[in-house]
């Protein structure tokens, strides 16, 4: 018999008889007077991220103001051309052909939007469309700005799954920056991820 | 309402002055207690330790002994947690015991939970005029959920000084038979629950099992620390003891 | 047919719990370490009033899962392969090996970069790749920490949570190649720091990266990774190949199931309310990420797992490390005292389950049953019922002892009241002249084997009346 036929008789043997009923009463709503923004943002400065809030007209303006140190600006293939209107760094758009390399430079940001956003987490979903690309592209640059539209941040993990329109794409749920708890527990950001994480909250 | 002492054996050779404390704070509440005499041991240290077949006359003689009492009373955490929790397990697939099982162990309560779940009292009429710390052990907190009851009877006793003992919820490193199967892990958990008991400046360290008592008292008997003692031993106190 | 691999420990536990024991400085790094844990786990569970449901959602989607495992695992395959992976499937720890080994030599590659993962570390791939040449990197902190101290792991999620930041700090510099020594403090950053630029170079030339997998969702064929450093994401984004080793009991069936135990996870393991990076892939995407992608279904002793009705509630562990982070026993000796890659509470279930009866016999005792893992434990396995339930498999297979003849000889005797009455009258006779020698209520020396007790503790001696001899005096 080869290894997973094996396995399988094995198992089927083995496991045990009677169907199991889930209860799915874990999902409670935001308590009354959640503001699912303030939620978000106290999550995400809890995790040591920059959080700014802006409306579309200024967004060009507090891009360019966050750029201002960026050697180069890495921008995925769908990201709305009007975000980085208001800066002149050198801009790197992806084409699919992107080396690591070329995104490790010194003084690179990444500029993406997001999927969804779970408030009580603190928690952003990239699911790889067109404004947030390939997973490479959040990955290397040490610095990430990710734009948030208020309408995408909902209140806890079940309905930011649900919202997912396709979860077979590659995901990437992103709280805070990288971090690390190896050293005596206690969580220190910073190791291979981008080290700085800026939020926008993009307000209607 | 017809209250049975279950007494355990360990309170029964050793720690007799723990039984007697019970009845006392009963009898002075109005209660009639009664002691059946045919009962012996609830078969925990042979159940823990992973002798089934051994421990199983034991539940036997158990739930004959104390079938027909409205409530059975223990000073022992774990030997309620043993009769509730691990006596309905033991007895799976033999109907009969089961069925014994199921009538007489939901009506089998530690101290705490009689006279306050019960009995509804939390002023036993008690007076200890001493500084008290209360180690709430693993089988108390942890199986019977016993939460602040036996500190909130302590709490109504007359002058009474209760002391919050750093790192309470955590193991005395007793374990039954673990404390001679890994004497050396045993030891270290006892070191720390001594050294934390000391600090209180306590005069007494309470808890609601002598088991874990004589562990700990018996660690502490080493140091310049509080004395180890039933808190139903503190509960029965009165003035005139005083 | 039993598990094999890094899941037996050579050593008796108390026999290797003694040297923990001495070491003051291990036991100050975990107490600390192990508090520290405990303490924001408490913050960050209370923040959930549903932790209750959660809880039993978790370990009833777990028993759903074992209940219909071999079906999900079909699913999970063909959804994995029609998405662009090949699975294999692995009985046992060798033949897992065999696989990922040829697989990375099929690739000619001299070295793999490794996510932190279980199910590797008990399969022994590590070793099993440096036997044919090929140089396993551990890429997150704690495993590069081990890796360069020569060392094996102590903690499922913080393998070097028996190291404090100034020897980590030594040991980098000592062991790490061309750590710039001027800015490597002990500061727990600047050790970060330290790590991102000795692998960052490894990251961007590895060609296959190896990994476990924290779920595998039956209905997309979609595996998860949690994580927290990026160092997954490294791995499971940037190399060619991506072999990913994943025990069977990690199927959920659908995404919807990851709700729960993305809230039940970080909560338990790190004590955050979520963790950084959480990385999700189904089969291959072209364009993005390794475009070879293999899954290694590994059995391994979990089919005789699942036999036991008992016992097989360990199968729903998400080894999240919260039963090792409250545990008295594991706070006080560390990870290697257990033997097995599987340390703790879970380990003490977990690693003589795996292997067999016969194996692991001591570490099912390692425990004083008092129920904080079950408390802690996200998925509510009852470790204590585990614990006794294999106890009682360990002494029936051990035959004739003393300790069976002695808890035999109290059995009968505790059978019969008139026997039962007369054994406390005689200790009762047997205490009274020792009271002439010693204190009057307690004893500080015992005879063999009774040493171990009374090395630490006086006894207390049997009183002078039973409470039965005052009852039936006073009140019959």
């Amino acid at each position: 018999m080869n290894a997973r036929d094996e396995v399988l008789t094995r198992l089927r043997a083995a496991r045990p008889s009677g169907a199991v009923t889930v209860s799915r009463d874990y999902d409670p709503p935001a308590p009354d007077g959640t503001d699912l923004v303030e939620l978000l943002t106290d999550r995400l400065l809890d995790y040591r991220a920059t959080v700014r809030r802006c409306d579309a007209a200024a967004l060009p303006t507090v891009l360019a103001s966050l750029l201002t140190d960026a050697s180069v600006v890495v921008v995925p293939p769908g990201l709305p051309s009007a975000w980085l209107g208001g800066t002149d760094v050198a801009q790197l758009t992806d084409d699919g052909g992107l080396t690591p390399g070329q995104l490790d430079l010194p003084g690179a940001v990444v500029v993406t939007g997001c999927a969804i956003a779970c408030a009580r987490t603190g928690t952003i979903i990239l699911d790889a469309g067109p404004d947030q690309g390939r997973r490479v592209l959040t990955l290397v640059p040490d610095r990430h700005i990710c734009v948030v539209r208020v309408d995408q941040v909902v209140y806890g993990i079940p309905e930011a799954l649900s919202r997912l329109t396709d979860p077979t794409r590659p995901l990437t749920m992103i709280s805070g920056p990288s971090a690390t708890s190896d050293i005596e527990l206690n969580r220190v950001e910073g190791v291979h991820g981008p080290r700085h994480l800026t939020i926008i909250l993009l307000l209607p | 309402m017809r209250i049975a002492l279950f007494i355990t054996c360990v309170n029964d050779l050793v720690f007799p002055g723990t039984g007697r404390a019970v009845v006392r704070i009963l009898e002075r509440l109005g209660h009639t207690v009664d002691f059946p005499p045919e009962q012996t041991c609830c078969g925990q240290a042979h159940a823990n330790s992973g002798y089934r077949a051994e421990a199983m006359p034991l539940v036997r003689r158990f739930v004959d002994t104390f079938a027909g009492y409205d409530a059975i009373v223990t000073p022992s955490g774990s030997c309620t947690a043993m009769v509730r929790e691990a006596y309905p397990r033991l007895a799976a697939g033999d109907h009969g015991l089961a069925a014994q099982v199921a009538a007489v162990a939901p009506r089998v309560f530690e101290l705490s939970e009689l006279l306050v779940d019960v009995l509804g009292v939390t002023d036993v009429g008690a007076h200890f005029p001493h500084r008290v710390t209360y180690h709430p052990t693993c089988h108390g907190l942890r199986m019977l959920h016993l939460g602040d009851k036996p500190e909130r009877l302590l709490r109504a006793v007359g002058g009474i000084e209760l002391t919050e003992l750093p790192g309470a919820d955590e193991c005395c490193g007793f374990g039954g038979t673990f404390a001679l199967k890994n004497a050396g892990v045993s030891a270290a958990m006892l070191a720390d629950k001594c050294d934390a008991a000391c600090g209180t400046g306590a005069d007494f360290l309470a808890a609601a099992d002598n088991s874990c008592l004589a562990h700990i008292g018996g660690g502490l008997s080493r140091r310049d620390g509080p004395r180890a003692i039933h808190y139903a031993e503190i509960l029965a106190a009165t003035k005139e003891d005083s | 047919m039993t598990g094999t691999g890094n899941i037996v420990a050579a050593l008796p536990f108390p026999t290797a719990a003694k040297p923990k024991l001495a070491d003051s400085q291990l036991r100050d790094n975990l107490r600390r370490a192990t508090h520290t844990i405990r303490d924001k786990r408490l913050r960050t569970v209370a923040e959930l009033p549903e932790w209750e449901r959660l809880r039993l959602a978790g370990a009833a989607i777990k028993d759903d899962v074992l209940a219909r495992l071999p079906e999900l695992l079909v699913e999970f395959e063909a959804a994995a392969t029609a998405a662009g992976a090949t699975v294999h499937w692995a009985r046992d720890a060798a033949e897992a090996c065999g696989i990922a080994v040829d697989l990375a030599l099929s690739t000619g590659t001299r070295e793999v970069v490794k996510i932190k993962s279980m199910a590797t570390q008990e399969i022994g791939l590590n070793e099993a790749l440096e036997a044919v040449g090929i140089t396993p990197i551990e890429t997150d902190l704690a495993e590069l920490i081990v890796q360069l101290a020569g060392d094996t792991p102590s903690h499922i999620l913080v393998p070097a949570i028996h190291y404090n930041r100034h020897q980590i700090r030594e040991l980098f510099a000592r062991r790490m190649p061309g750590v710039d020594l001027d800015a490597l403090t002990d500061d727990p950053a600047a050790l970060a720091e330290a790590a991102r630029r000795h692998l960052r170079a490894r990251f961007f030339s590895a060609r296959v990266a190896i990994s476990g997998a924290n779920f595998a969702i039956a209905e997309t064929g979609t595996l998860v990774v949690v994580e927290s450093e990026g160092n997954g994401r490294m791995c499971l984004t940037l190399p060619e190949t991506l072999i990913s080793v994943v025990g069977v009991e990690k199927i959920l069936p659908t995404v919807r199931d990851l709700d729960v135990f993305l809230q039940l996870l970080p909560r338990s393991s790190t004590g955050e309310r979520m963790n950084p990076y959480t990385s999700a892939w189904t089969g291959v995407t072209p364009g993005d990420g390794p475009q070879q992608v293999h899954v290694i279904l590994v059995d391994n002793g979990r089919s005789d797992v699942l036999a036991d009705p008992v016992g097989r509630q360990a199968l729903r562990c998400i080894r999240c490390s919260a039963c090792l982070n409250v545990c008295p026993v594991y706070e006080r000796v560390g990870g290697h005292a257990y033997g097995s890659v599987y340390p703790g509470p879970i380990g003490a279930i977990l690693s003589p389950q795996l292997s067999g009866a016969g194996a692991n016999a001591t570490l099912p005792f390692a425990s004083t049953l008092c129920g904080a893992c079950f408390e802690a434990c996200p998925v509510r396995i009852d470790i204590p019922e585990v614990l006794v339930h294999l106890r009682q498999e360990i002494v029936a297979a051990a035959g004739a002892t003393p300790e069976r003849a002695a808890m035999r000889a109290a059995a009968w005797v505790l059978r019969d009241r008139r026997r039962y009455s007369a054994a406390l009258r005689a200790a009762r006779r047997f205490a009274a002249p020792l009271r002439l020698v010693g204190r009057p209520d307690a004893v500080r020396h015992l005879p063999w084997p009774l040493t171990r007790w009374s090395a630490s503790r006086d006894t207390p001696l049997p009183a002078r009346e039973t409470f039965r001899e005052w009852w039936s005096r006073e009140r019959a």
